[in-house]
C-alpha cells in the first residue's frame, strides 16, 4: 500500500503548491458543471437513446427517415 | 418549423463549437512539443535558466489546456441531439476511434500531465523529461483518432451500408485508419498546431524584447520557437500539398470551389490572389474573376502531379463532360434515386416475406450504393459547396502560411546573427502574428468542412438527412448559450494568460 500512499501524497502536494492552477481548477469545475449538468441534462438529450428502448427500434426509425424522403 | 432552418441552425451551432474548440487545441499540440524540446536542452545542458524557461512556457500551456479542456465534449453532445441520425448511421465506424481517443486522453491527462506539472522535484530529470515528451506525443496521437473519423467523412472507405441496421459497418479497420485522406489531414492539422505553438513562443518573446525585459530568456525562446516554426512551416507546406492532391482525387467539387474554377482545363494554374465574380453562374460565359494573379500549371501539378492534367471545373462536375468521361451530377442524382428506391423495395419485400424480390433489391442497391447520397439532392447544382467562402478561406490560409514561413526564416536569421533585438518591425510582426495563426487555422477548417458541403459523409449522406427533427427554438437557445460560455472562457484565457506573461518567467 506504500505506493498508493505515495501517489496520493504526490497529487495532494502538487495541488497544494499550485498558484495559478487553483484559479484554473475553479474554471474547470464551473465549466464541467455547465457542460455535464446544465447543458447535458437540460439541453442535450441523446434523442435515439431516450426515445427508443432497443437498437432494432432505433434502426427502424433511422431507416424510415432515410426512406421517406 | 422549417427543416432547412433547423439544419442551418444545427450547422451554425456545430460550426461555432468546433471553431471555438479549435482556438484551444492547436496551442496544446504545438506548445507541448516546444516544451519537450526546451526541457531536453535543460536536461542536456543542466543549465537552470532552461528549466526556468521551460516552466514559464509550461504555465502558459497549462492555462490553455485547462480552459480548453472538454470544449470538444460539446461536439459529442451535439452528435447525440442535433445529429442523432448521423450518429446512428456512423456509430459502428466512429465508436472505435472515439473510444480510443477518450481512453487515451484520460490516462494521459491523469498520469503524465500530473508528473509534468507536479513532479519537478519528485522524480528524476530524465523521468520528468520522458513525461513531457509523452504528453506531447499523447496529445498528438489523441488528435489522430479524431482526424481518422473526420478523414472518413471526407473520403468514406472500408465500410458497407447495412440495410438492416441502417449503419455503415466497418469492413476493414486498416482501410479506415490508413485512409490517405485521414493521414494527410492528420499530418497537416498537427503541423498547423506546431506553427501555432511556434508563433505563440515567437510572439510572446518578441513582446519581452520590445519591452526590454528578460532579454536572454526571450532570445533563447525565440530561437527554439523560430527553428521549430520554420521546420513546421515546411512540413505544413508538404502536407498541404499532399492534402490538396488527395482532395483532387476524392473531392473534386471542393478543389474547384477552393480555386473558383468553373471551366475545367488542362495546364490549370493556381490563383495566387484574386477577386471572384459574384455574378458568375454555372454554365454561363462570364469570367470567373474580376481580377486575379495566377501561377501557371500549378493546379494541374498539385492535383494530379502532371502539368498537362485536366482539372475539372464546377461546370464539368455539374453538367458533365462527355469528351473526358466526367459524369454529370444529374446522372449521379438519377443513380442515387435508384439506390433509394432499391432500399424501399428491399424493406417492402422483407415486410411481405418475398425473398427473391428482396435479394434483387439488395443487388440493385449495392450496384448503386456509391451514389446513395445523391438520391436526396433535388438539383444538380446542389453538389457544389459555397464557392466564395471556400475560395477566400483557402487563400487566407495559404497566404498566412506563406507569411509565417517568411517570418520564422527572418526571425531565426536575425536571432542567429545576434541582431534580433534591433529589428523592432520584425518583433512587432512576430507579436501581431499570434492572432493571424488562429485565423489561418480556423480558415483551414472552414475549407475542410464548408468545402465538403452538401455532404455530412462525402457522396453518401447530405447534412439535411443527417440532422435530427428537434425544436429549432431549443437549438437557437443553446447556440446563444454556447456563444456566451465560450466567449467567457476565451476572455478568461486571454486575461489569465496576459497576467502570467506580464509576471514573466521569474514567477513561473
Amino acid at each position: 500500500m506504500g505506493w498508493l500512499k505515495q501517489i496520493i501524497f504526490f497529487y495532494r502536494d502538487g495541488f497544494k503548491q499550485m498558484r495559478v492552477g487553483k484559479q484554473l481548477w475553479v474554471i474547470i469545475a464551473i465549466k464541467f458543471f455547465l457542460f455535464f449538468v446544465v447543458l447535458k441534462l437540460f439541453f442535450f438529450p441523446n434523442i435515439l437513446q431516450t426515445h427508443f428502448s432497443n437498437d432494432t427500434q432505433r434502426a427502424d426509425f433511422v431507416l424510415e427517415h432515410l426512406m421517406k424522403h | 418549423m422549417d427543416h432547412t432552418l433547423l439544419v442551418e441552425l444545427s450547422r451554425a451551432q456545430f460550426a461555432l463549437t468546433a471553431l471555438y474548440h479549435w482556438l484551444f487545441v492547436p496551442l496544446t499540440l504545438g506548445l507541448s512539443f516546444l516544451l519537450a524540446i526546451m526541457e531536453s536542452i535543460y536536461v542536456r545542458t543542466k543549465n537552470p535558466e532552461w528549466k526556468k524557461l521551460t516552466k514559464f512556457w509550461m504555465t502558459l500551456f497549462a492555462i490553455n489546456f485547462a480552459i480548453g479542456l472538454a470544449t470538444g465534449i460539446i461536439l459529442e453532445f451535439e452528435f447525440g441531439t442535433n445529429w442523432s441520425n448521423y450518429s446512428w448511421i456512423v456509430g459502428d465506424l466512429f465508436g472505435a476511434p472515439l473510444a480510443i481517443e477518450g481512453i487515451m486522453a484520460f490516462f494521459l491527462e491523469s498520469t503524465f500531465f500530473a508528473v509534468m506539472f507536479f513532479g519537478w522535484e519528485k522524480v528524476s530529470p530524465k523521468v520528468h523529461l520522458l513525461s513531457t515528451w509523452l504528453v506531447a506525443i499523447g496529445s498528438n496521437l489523441s488528435a489522430l483518432w479524431i482526424l481518422v473519423a473526420n478523414g472518413w467523412m471526407q473520403h468514406p472507405v472500408g465500410m458497407e451500408f447495412n440495410l438492416e441496421s441502417a449503419r455503415f459497418e466497418m469492413k476493414s479497420f486498416a482501410d479506415v485508419l490508413f485512409n490517405p485522406n485521414a493521414i494527410s489531414k492528420f499530418l497537416h492539422t498537427i503541423g498547423s498546431g506546431y506553427v501555432m505553438g511556434s508563433l505563440f513562443v515567437v510572439g510572446v518573446s518578441s513582446w519581452f524584447l520590445l519591452k526590454n525585459r528578460h532579454r536572454l530568456f526571450a532570445k533563447r525562446s525565440i530561437i527554439v520557437g523560430a527553428s521549430f516554426g520554420l521546420l513546421a512551416s515546411l512540413f505544413l507546406l508538404a502536407t498541404g500539398d499532399e492534402s490538396a492532391h488527395r482532395i483532387a482525387q476524392s473531392q473534386p467539387t471542393k478543389l474547384a470551389a477552393m480555386e473558383g474554377l468553373y471551366d475545367g482545363k488542362r495546364r490549370a494554374g493556381i490563383v495566387a490572389i484574386g477577386q471572384l465574380n459574384s455574378l458568375k453562374k454555372i454554365g454561363d460565359t462570364q469570367d470567373e474573376f474580376i481580377w486575379s494573379i495566377e501561377i501557371p500549371y500549378a493546379l494541374s501539378f498539385l492535383g494530379f502531379r502532371n502539368i498537362d492534367a485536366f482539372v475539372p471545373g464546377i461546370d464539368d462536375l455539374v453538367l458533365g463532360n462527355e469528351k473526358l468521361s466526367i459524369e454529370s451530377a444529374q446522372s449521379k442524382l438519377d443513380k442515387g434515386k435508384i439506390a433509394l428506391d432499391a432500399l424501399r423495395d428491399y424493406k417492402e419485400a422483407q415486410h411481405i416475406g418475398d425473398i427473391p424480390r428482396k435479394e434483387e433489391a439488395l443487388a440493385l442497391f449495392r450496384s448503386h450504393e456509391a451514389y446513395f447520397g445523391y438520391g436526396y439532392l433535388d438539383k444538380p447544382e446542389k453538389i457544389i459547396p459555397p464557392i466564395a467562402l471556400t475560395f477566400y478561406s483557402f487563400h487566407i490560409m495559404v497566404g498566412l502560411g506563406s507569411w509565417f514561413l517568411a517570418l520564422f526564416f527572418f526571425v531565426l536569421y536575425f536571432s542567429m546573427i545576434g541582431k534580433i533585438e534591433t529589428k523592432k518591425l520584425l518583433l512587432y510582426a512576430g507579436l501581431f502574428s499570434i492572432p493571424l495563426g488562429y485565423i489561418a487555422g480556423e480558415a483551414g477548417w472552414i475549407v475542410a468542412e464548408v468545402g465538403r458541403q452538401p455532404w455530412a459523409i462525402q457522396g453518401m449522406l447530405p447534412v439535411g438527412m443527417a440532422s435530427s427533427h428537434i425544436d429549432a427554438v431549443s437549438v437557437m437557445i443553446t447556440l446563444g448559450l454556447f456563444a456566451i460560455i465560450f466567449t467567457a472562457l476565451l476572455i478568461a484565457e486571454v486575461k489569465i494568460m496576459l497576467k502570467q506573461i506580464t509576471i514573466g518567467p521569474e514567477e513561473a
